[in-house]
C-alpha cells in the first residue's frame, strides 16, 4: 500500500516538473511575441515611400525619412566586411592548418577573448585609434569598430568549416602535384564555401544592429554622406537617438526604423540558414 | 629485368623516432603491374607514399636512402614535379566535389595553372576516361558534378584524373577495398589493360587480388621487404617461410 | 606531360608558397597584436586617472565631473547588481529551454519552433530591446511602483535587470541544451531500467553529468550581461550614485561610458576615468569569459 502511494507521488512529481519546464519554455517566447507585435504594429504604419527615400526633417516639421541611415548602414557593412573578411578567412585557415603549437594556441585564445569584449569598449579603442588622429568621427572609424567585432565570428566559422573538410580531398590535390597554397585556395576553400559564407552572413547580422561601438565613431548624422571620413548615420543610431527624444514624430520614425532594422537582421539570419543548406558540399 | 622504371635503394622511413620501413631494396619493372602485399602495419602504404613523396607531408615524418625514377633521384627533385610524374589513387574515392566530371579529369592541369589549348584538353579528357573505362557512362554528363556517380565509377574517375597527367607510374592504395565486388572486378580488369600505357604499383591486403592482376609481387612484413618476384613463381614456390605462411593464411 | 617550361614555373611556386604561408601566419598573429593593442590602449589612456586616484578609483563612491572626483564604485555595484539579478531571473527560463530541447523535445515541430524563438531572441539588436522596454516595460514598472508606494520613475535597476534577463536567456539556453544532449543514452537507459521516472533521470543522472556545461553556460550569460550597453542605458535612469534599493535609478560601467564619453573633453581626467571604467569592464568580462570557455574546453576533452 505504501509503495503504491509512493509511486503515485513520484509520478505526480514527474508530471508537475514537465509542466514547469513546458510552462517556462513557453513563457520565454512571450517577450519575443510582444516585441515583434509592437514593432510590426507601430512600425508598419510609420513606413511609407517618404520614409524610405527622404532625409530627416528638422524638429517640428512632419514627415522625413531615414534614407541616410539605410545607406549609412550599408556603407558601414561594406567597410567592415572589407576589413574583416580577408583577415578573418586567412586567420581561420591558419588556425585550421595549425592545430597544435604555442602560437596557434594563443591566437585561438585571443579570438575567444575578443569575442567577449563588450562592444562599447571596442568603441573606446577605435575612438583612440582613428577618431582622435582624424580629429573627427567618421564612417571609416565606425567600419573599423564593426570590423573588429566581425573578426572572431568569421575566424571561428572558417576554422570549423575547414576542419570538417576530409583530409582525403587535400591529399587528392597534393598527389596531383598541386602546391599547398593552390590546394587551399582552389580546392579547400571552394569546398568550404557554405560554412564560410554562413559565418560572414551571421557576423554581418550581428553588427548591423550594433549601436554602442558607433556612438563615438560613426556618431550619426542628419545628412546624406558619401565621404567615409565624415560622420555617418546608421539605423541603430537613429533608433537610439529618436527613441530617447521627446518628439512624437521622431518616436514614430524610431518605430519605423526598428521595423526596417529587425527585417534586415532577421533576413540576414534567414539568408545564412538558406546558404548553409543550399551551398552545402557533399563529400 | 630490363631497365626498371623505379629503383628503391637502402630505403628507411620514420614517423618521428619510430622506424616503419627498414632497408628496402626494390626495383619495379616498367609497364607491368606490381602488387605489394602484406599484413596490416607492414609498411606497404608508407612505402608507396614515399614513392610520390606524400609521406613527408605528415609532421615528423622523415626518410633516408634513395629512390630513382628513371635514374632521377626523386628526393633531389622538387616534390611537386615528382607528384606530377607519379599518380595516385586512394583507398576511398575522392573526386573534387565542387568540380564537374570534365574538370575533375583535367584537375591536375587546371589547379596547377598549366595552360593547354581547349581541343587538346578535350582530347585528354576523352582519352583518360576511355582508358578508365568510364567514357561511355559519362560522356553525356561531362559538365555535371560527379556526386551522382557510384563508388566504383567515382574510383574510375579518380583513375582517369591520375591518367590525364600521363604519369610514368600510377600508385594504387587498396583501390577496391571500399567497393562492391562488381566494381572491384571492373577496376581489376582495367589494371590489366592499363599496363600498356603506364606502370602500375598496387598495394593490397587481398592476396587473391594480387594473384589475379599482378605480374610481379612484393611481400612485406614489419617494415621489411621479405620477398619479391614474378607473381606466379611467388605464389606457387615462395622462397621465404614467412611468405608461405602469409599466403597460407597463417597470419594477416 | 611535364615539360621544361613547367619546371621553371614550379620554381616560381616556391615563392608563392612561402608568401602564402607568411600571409596565413601574419593573419593569425594579427589577432594577438590586436588584443594586446586593445589592452595597452585602455591602460595608457586611463593612466592619468589611475595615477590621480589610485585605488580609490575602485572604491570611491562619488563620480562628479564638475568637481573632477571620479570613483567608479556606483557603476561596479550597478553592473554587478543588474547582472546578477538578470542571471537569477533568467536561469529558470534558460534552464527550462535547455531541458525542453535537450531532453523532452529533441526533434519535431515544437523543437524547431522553440529553437527559432531562442535564435530570434538572440538576434534582436540591443537598441530595439531598449526601445521596446521604454514603451512597454517602463510604464508597467511605473504602475507597479505606484502600487507599492515607491517613486514612480519606471526606470532603474529593476527595469534594467528585467530587460537584461530576457536578453541573456538564449546564451545559457543553447549551451545548456548542447551539454544535455551529450549525456550518453546508456546512462539514462540504465536509470530507466531501474524504474526511475523521467524527472528522476533528469535530476539524478542528466543534471549531475551536465553540471559543468550548464555552469559554463551561466558564466557566458553573465559575461554577456556585464557588457550589455544599449538596452541598459535606455532604462536604468542614468544616475551616478550607488543605488539605494532595487527601484533606484543607477548606472552600469557600460552605460556611464555610453552616456558621458562624448561629453567629456578630450585629454581631460573625466575622459581618462571613463577609459578606466572601460578597462575595468574589459578585465572583468574577459576573466568571466575565459573561465566559462575553459570549463567548456575541459568538457569537450572529457566527453
Amino acid at each position: 500500500m505504501k509503495d503504491q502511494s509512493n509511486i503515485r507521488f513520484r509520478i505526480t512529481k514527474d508530471i508537475i516538473f514537465k509542466g514547469f519546464i513546458v510552462l517556462f519554455s513557453v513563457l520565454s517566447g512571450i517577450p519575443l511575441i510582444v516585441i515583434l507585435y509592437f514593432i510590426i504594429k507601430n512600425g508598419i504604419s510609420a513606413i511609407n515611400w517618404e520614409f524610405i527615400t527622404s532625409l530627416p526633417k528638422p524638429v517640428g516639421e512632419p514627415g522625413g525619412g531615414v534614407l541616410n541611415a539605410i545607406i549609412g548602414t550599408i556603407i558601414l557593412i561594406v567597410i567592415s566586411s572589407i576589413i574583416s573578411v580577408p583577415i578573418g578567412i586567412f586567420a581561420g585557415i591558419y588556425l585550421a592548418e595549425n592545430k597544435q603549437g604555442k602560437v596557434p594556441y594563443f591566437v585561438r585564445l585571443c579570438v575567444e577573448v575578443l569575442q567577449g569584449v563588450p562592444s562599447i569598449v571596442i568603441g573606446i579603442i577605435v575612438y583612440a585609434w582613428v577618431v582622435m588622429p582624424l580629429k573627427s568621427p567618421s564612417a571609416l572609424s565606425g567600419g573599423i569598430a564593426l570590423g573588429i567585432m566581425m573578426l572572431p565570428v568569421i575566424i571561428r566559422s572558417t576554422e570549423e568549416t575547414i576542419r570538417l573538410i576530409p583530409n582525403s580531398l587535400r591529399e587528392a590535390s597534393l598527389a596531383l602535384g598541386v602546391p599547398y597554397f593552390r590546394t587551399i585556395l582552389k580546392v579547400i576553400l571552394p569546398a568550404g564555401i557554405s560554412g564560410i559564407s554562413t559565418g560572414i552572413l551571421l557576423s554581418v547580422a550581428r553588427i548591423a544592429g550594433e549601436t554602442a561601438p558607433l556612438l563615438f565613431t560613426a556618431f550619426g548624422s542628419n545628412f546624406m554622406n558619401w565621404n567615409i571620413l565624415k560622420p555617418i548615420a546608421s539605423l541603430p543610431l537613429v533608433i537610439f537617438n529618436y527613441a530617447t527624444s521627446p518628439y512624437e514624430e521622431w518616436i514614430t520614425l524610431a518605430w519605423g526604423t526598428s521595423f526596417v532594422l529587425v527585417v534586415l537582421v532577421l533576413g540576414l539570419n534567414l539568408l545564412a540558414k538558406i546558404v548553409a543548406r543550399k551551398w552545402k558540399v557533399q563529400f | 629485368m630490363e631497365s626498371p622504371v623505379l629503383r628503391i635503394e637502402n630505403f628507411y622511413a620514420y614517423f618521428g623516432d619510430n622506424c616503419v620501413l627498414k632497408n628496402v631494396n626494390l626495383s619495379i619493372p616498367k609497364n607491368k603491374a606490381t602488387a605489394i602485399m602484406g599484413p596490416s602495419g607492414c609498411g606497404k602504404t608508407t612505402l608507396i607514399r614515399c614513392i610520390n613523396r606524400m609521406h613527408e607531408l605528415t609532421l615528423g615524418a622523415t626518410v633516408s636512402g634513395k629512390i630513382y625514377l628513371l635514374d632521377e633521384d626523386i628526393y633531389a627533385t622538387n616534390p611537386i614535379i615528382v607528384r606530377r610524374k607519379i599518380g595516385m589513387v586512394f583507398q576511398r574515392p575522392n573526386p573534387f566535389p565542387t568540380m564537374s566530371i570534365y574538370d575533375n579529369v583535367i584537375a591536375g592541369y587546371k589547379l596547377n595553372g598549366i595552360k593547354i589549348a581547349k581541343n587538346e584538353l578535350e582530347k585528354i579528357v576523352e582519352e583518360s576516361l576511355r582508358k578508365a573505362a568510364l567514357w561511355d557512362e559519362v560522356k553525356d554528363f561531362l559538365h555535371r558534378k560527379g556526386s551522382f556517380l557510384s563508388g566504383g565509377q567515382q574510383q574510375r574517375l579518380c583513375l582517369a584524373r591520375a591518367l590525364a597527367m600521363r604519369p610514368e607510374i600510377i600508385l594504387l592504395d587498396e583501390p577496391t577495398s571500399a567497393l562492391d565486388p562488381k566494381s572491384t572486378a571492373s577496376i581489376e580488369e582495367l589494371i590489366t589493360e592499363l599496363v600498356d600505357y603506364v606502370t602500375i604499383i598496387i598495394v593490397t591486403h587481398n592476396t587473391a587480388q594480387a594473384a589475379r592482376i599482378s605480374d610481379f609481387t612484393a611481400f612485406m612484413y614489419l617494415g621489411e621487404l621479405i620477398e619479391f618476384g614474378p607473381t606466379e613463381k611467388m605464389f606457387t614456390v615462395p622462397k621465404d617461410k614467412r611468405t608461405e605462411e602469409y599466403l597460407g593464411g597463417k597470419f594477416g | 606531360m611535364i615539360t621544361d617550361k613547367t619546371e621553371k614555373k614550379v620554381d616560381k611556386t616556391h615563392i608563392s608558397e612561402s608568401i602564402f604561408r607568411k600571409i596565413l601566419y601574419l593573419s593569425g598573429v594579427f589577432m594577438l597584436f590586436l588584443l594586446f593593442a586593445i589592452f595597452l590602449t585602455l591602460l595608457i589612456r586611463s593612466l592619468p586617472a589611475i595615477r590621480s586616484f589610485g585605488l580609490s578609483f575602485l572604491y570611491g563612491s562619488k563620480w562628479d565631473p564638475v568637481l573632477s572626483e571620479f570613483g567608479s564604485l556606483p557603476f561596479i555595484i550597478g553592473t554587478l547588481i543588474t547582472s546578477f539579478i538578470a542571471l537569477i531571473i533568467s536561469i529558470p527560463f534558460s534552464f527550462s529551454i535547455s531541458i525542453f530541447l535537450g531532453e523532452y523535445f529533441r526533434e519535431g515541430i515544437l523543437s524547431s519552433v522553440l529553437k527559432s524563438v531562442t535564435e530570434l531572441l538572440a538576434g534582436i539588436p540591443s537598441v530595439i530591446y531598449g526601445f521596446c522596454s521604454i514603451f512597454i516595460l517602463v510604464p508597467a514598472v511605473r504602475a507597479l511602483e505606484m502600487k507599492i508606494g515607491v517613486t514612480p520613475l519606471g526606470v532603474g535597476i529593476f527595469t534594467a535587470s528585467i530587460v537584461l534577463s530576457i536578453m541573456i536567456i538564449p546564451y545559457s539556453a543553447s549551451l545548456g541544451r548542447e551539454v544535455i544532449q551529450l549525456v550518453p543514452s546508456e546512462l539514462k537507459e540504465a536509470a530507466y531500467s531501474l524504474g526511475a521516472t523521467r524527472y528522476e533521470v533528469i535530476k539524478e543522472v542528466i543534471l549531475p553529468y551536465a553540471r559543468s556545461g550548464i555552469f559554463a553556460g551561466v558564466l557566458l550569460s553573465l559575461g554577456r550581461a556585464l557588457g550589455e550597453t544599449m538596452a541598459v542605458t535606455m532604462v536604468i535612469g542614468n544616475k551616478n550614485a550607488i543605488p539605494k534599493d532595487i527601484f533606484s535609478p543607477s548606472n552600469t560601467m557600460a552605460s556611464v561610458i555610453a552616456n558621458e564619453f562624448m561629453e567629456a573633453s578630450p585629454g581631460s581626467i573625466h575622459l581618462s576615468s571613463l577609459v578606466g571604467v572601460g578597462l575595468l569592464l574589459f578585465v572583468i568580462t574577459t576573466i568571466v569569459n575565459i573561465i566559462g570557455r575553459y570549463i567548456i574546453k575541459r568538457l569537450s576533452v572529457e566527453v
